[in-house]
């Protein structure tokens, strides 16, 4: 069927830490080579990326993200292993590379240009579109030392979306600039696909990954920790930053009270599938007393892929006197008209003691469930909760 | 932690690959890869082939925007532009034409000989200077861009023979004004000397910029290093008088001339020399007063053919080199 643009094979990088890099003959001579410390920024990593298909990389700070890129650009030598790739490839590793300040703007474009693959031919014909991407007609004779930030990455990135490479390497220069401009640099990705590009992307935006990549790689340490579909990928990593979060512990108290299910049910009656915006999103909890308890506060939260809580209820704030807790008690927390855009949210939920605030039984961000797109929405940054108790 | 089995986040979430920690997971057997355009990436350092040189050529873009962003820079900023340029070779005449009637100096024409040798000099004292911390220089393109490291240094060369062209317009104005007149055969000379020039530049050049990541010390080396050879080669001083001088002398039996001449800057400048200053031998007062080497244009051609040859042994070796180190340039900077 399609062929193999890029295939990472085994690659593994070392890099040499030395307390002070001896940088001088004398250093070097007076220093010894057990100074060095080995660091493998990448351990024996594999995956092959078909031609015209977008995979998204993604890993915590210092995964090796960045290392594998310049690696598959060549600009690193892998320490073992083999990168095979096919096709003109340009890296987006920074935007502006080669930027003078003394030079124009038009000077600039050129420079620039030349470093992402384009010929002095090739760029005459996408100058103007450069020029007007960027939006600095009227600047392009003047030297970019005058220029603000804003106008450096706009001109960066206009250059940037006008290479015409086969495989295109993105680290991270999405995230620049205010949402609309970035709402045009995705808009320019996504033609990039529709044009059977090959691209690789690196970001910590979790939801352009999902929104754009046909597949996702997460790296853990230099380790492929993931691989899979963007959904899949993006779930295990959000766990994994949750985990490393000291904060946070999946679930802790002292068992007086336990959860001892929760089910996420729609509108429909269904647990099955992803949620309509302005559907109604039903979170049920049975709770079981080990002990008797006559303090029971219970509450259930939501948190959007960012980790904001976006709805929040609590039997105490509802006015909701559970009483005395022995054997089962099933509680519904409802979110009428689910006001939230499309994504994945986690359901968090809590027993605690009313008196003293202790937990009982908290789960952290367990249950997950899905809103698709959909065109008439309403979006609310943080949603009302109805709150019922029945005794089972 | 996450891999524990029964971590309840996970549970029904497994992502398709999940976490391997011991790295044991097997590659599946590589599907093929067409061969077309292949570029493979391994952790060997790929030898030098002449195909380097087609790849080169299809970067030539950034070698020439370099060359023309140095240029602009260089000049843009300042007032009087290139004048700058044409200045250097003006002001080092004047003194040195100071310093030679000090002295004694009655070489006839003398702008003509200093400027034809300080020239060429120029080209590779700048190169070298400038070439020496190309890579450090734009440490920020390394680390972010792929391209060919070589043509740092080849952009540092560049833009010297630029200047060399510029500069080349004040010794045209001193042989106008002074008469002296190009000589068949001897200015087919030129062409040579300028191929060994360049050839002996590049590869002296990528040798330094290559180790000058590594250690610092090569740019402060190369800064007494030219100082010392620039006084070693007769572009001051008449190239004629220290053969006179060298083979007439008792030391090493007069064979001292022999291992003055194997600094090969010695030869190329003779060979600019002997192709634009006229006459090796002119005649003052009466007096046949020999500037130059006492060598024949074919001899001169002979020596500069031999400083060629070895210039490509080293270029080819240098190069070698820097093909080499470039491949760590990314992480040593």
């Amino acid at each position: 069927m399609t062929a193999v643009a890029i295939q990472v094979d085994g690659v593994s990088k070392r890099f040499r830490l030395y307390k002070e890099k001896p940088s001088s003959l004398k250093a070097r001579v007076l220093s010894s080579h057990s100074r060095a410390q080995d660091f493998w920024a990448l351990r024996d990593v594999s995956f092959d990326i078909q031609e015209g298909e977008s995979l998204g990389l993604i890993g915590h700070n210092g995964s090796g993200k960045t290392t594998l890129l310049k690696v598959i650009a060549g600009i690193l030598r892998p320490s073992a292993g083999v990168v095979r790739q096919r096709g003109r490839l340009a890296a987006l590793l920074e935007l502006g590379a080669g930027f003078h300040p003394e030079l124009t703007g038009e000077e600039n474009v050129y420079l620039n240009a030349s470093f992402l693959g384009l010929t002095r031919k090739d760029t005459d014909l996408v100058y103007r579109d450069i020029v007007e991407f960027a939006e600095l007609a009227d600047f392009m004779q003047t030297q970019v030392k005058f220029y603000s930030s804003g106008m450096l990455v706009r001109l960066g990135f206009a250059v940037a979306v006008h290479v015409d490479p086969e495989v295109l390497l993105i680290d991270e220069v999405l995230a620049v600039g205010d949402e609309a401009f970035q709402q045009r640099c995705l808009d320019r990705v996504r033609r990039f696909q529709r044009d059977g590009r090959t691209i690789i992307l690196v970001t910590h935006a979790l939801d352009t990954v999902r929104a754009i990549c046909d597949r996702a790689v997460m790296l853990d340490h230099g380790n492929v920790h993931a691989m899979g579909t963007p959904d899949e990928v993006v779930h295990e990593m959000r766990y994994v930053l949750l985990s490393r979060d000291p904060n946070f512990v999946p679930e802790h108290g002292s068992r007086q009270v336990e959860v001892s299910s929760v089910q996420l049910i729609r509108q429909d009656g269904s647990t099955e599938g992803a949620f309509a915006p302005e559907e109604d999103l039903l979170v049920e909890v049975e709770v079981r007393a080990n002990s008797p308890v006559d303090d029971l506060d219970a509450s259930m939260a939501i948190h959007d892929g960012t980790n904001l809580m976006r709805a929040i209820g609590r039997t105490s704030e509802a006015g909701i006197d559970l009483g005395r807790i022995e054997g089962k008690r099933r509680l519904r927390f409802r979110v009428p008209d689910l006001p939230f855009e499309a994504g994945r949210y986690w359901v968090t939920v809590g027993l605690e003691s009313a008196a003293t605030h202790e937990a009982y039984h908290v789960q952290t961000q367990r249950y997950w469930f899905e809103v698709v797109e959909s065109q008439q929405r309403r979006e609310e940054m943080v949603a009302r909760v109805e709150v019922e108790a029945e005794d089972l | 932690m996450l891999d524990s089995p029964g971590c309840p986040l996970t549970s029904g979430f497994l992502p398709a690959v999940a976490s391997d920690p011991a790295g044991k997971h097997r590659r599946r057997r590589a599907p093929p890869i067409g061969t077309a355009d292949l570029v493979e990436r391994t952790s060997e350092s790929p030898h030098l082939r002449l195909g380097r040189l087609r790849e080169l050529a299809d970067y030539r873009e950034i070698l020439l925007n370099l060359i023309r962003k140095e240029l602009k820079v260089k000049y843009t900023a300042s007032v009087l532009g290139a004048v700058w340029s044409l200045l250097n070779p003006v002001v080092f005449l004047g003194v040195f034409s100071f310093v030679g009637v000090m002295l004694g100096n009655t070489m006839p024409n003398f702008p003509v000989y200093l400027l034809s040798g300080l020239l060429a000099w120029n080209v590779l004292s700048t190169s070298l200077q400038t070439g020496s911390t190309s890579v450090i220089d734009n440490a920020n393109l390394v680390k972010k861009v792929y391209f060919p490291r070589e043509i740092l240094p080849l952009s540092s060369i560049g833009v010297a023979l630029v200047d060399y062209v510029l500069q080349t317009v004040v010794l045209l104005l001193f042989m106008l004004a002074t008469g002296t007149g190009l000589s068949w055969p001897a200015v087919a000379l030129l062409p040579l000397a300028i191929v060994t020039l360049i050839v002996f530049t590049t590869g002296i050049t990528m040798w330094a910029s290559a180790l000058n990541v590594r250690y610092r010390d090569v740019q402060h080396l190369i800064g007494i290093g030219l100082l010392v050879w620039f006084w070693l080669t007769p572009i001051v001083y008449s190239s004629g008088f220290v053969q006179q001088k060298l083979q007439g002398s008792s030391v090493l039996d007069g064979r001292s001339f022999w291992l003055y001449v194997l600094n090969p800057m010695a030869i190329v400048i003779q060979g600019f020399q002997r192709a634009l200053y006229g006459d090796p031998a002119p005649v003052v007062d009466g007096v046949r007063q020999q500037v130059l080497f006492d060598w024949s244009v074919s001899e001169v051609a002979l020596a500069l053919l031999v400083v060629l040859t070895a210039a490509s042994v080293l270029l080819w070796f240098t190069w070698r080199l820097f093909f080499r180190m470039s491949g760590d340039f990314a992480e040593e900077l």
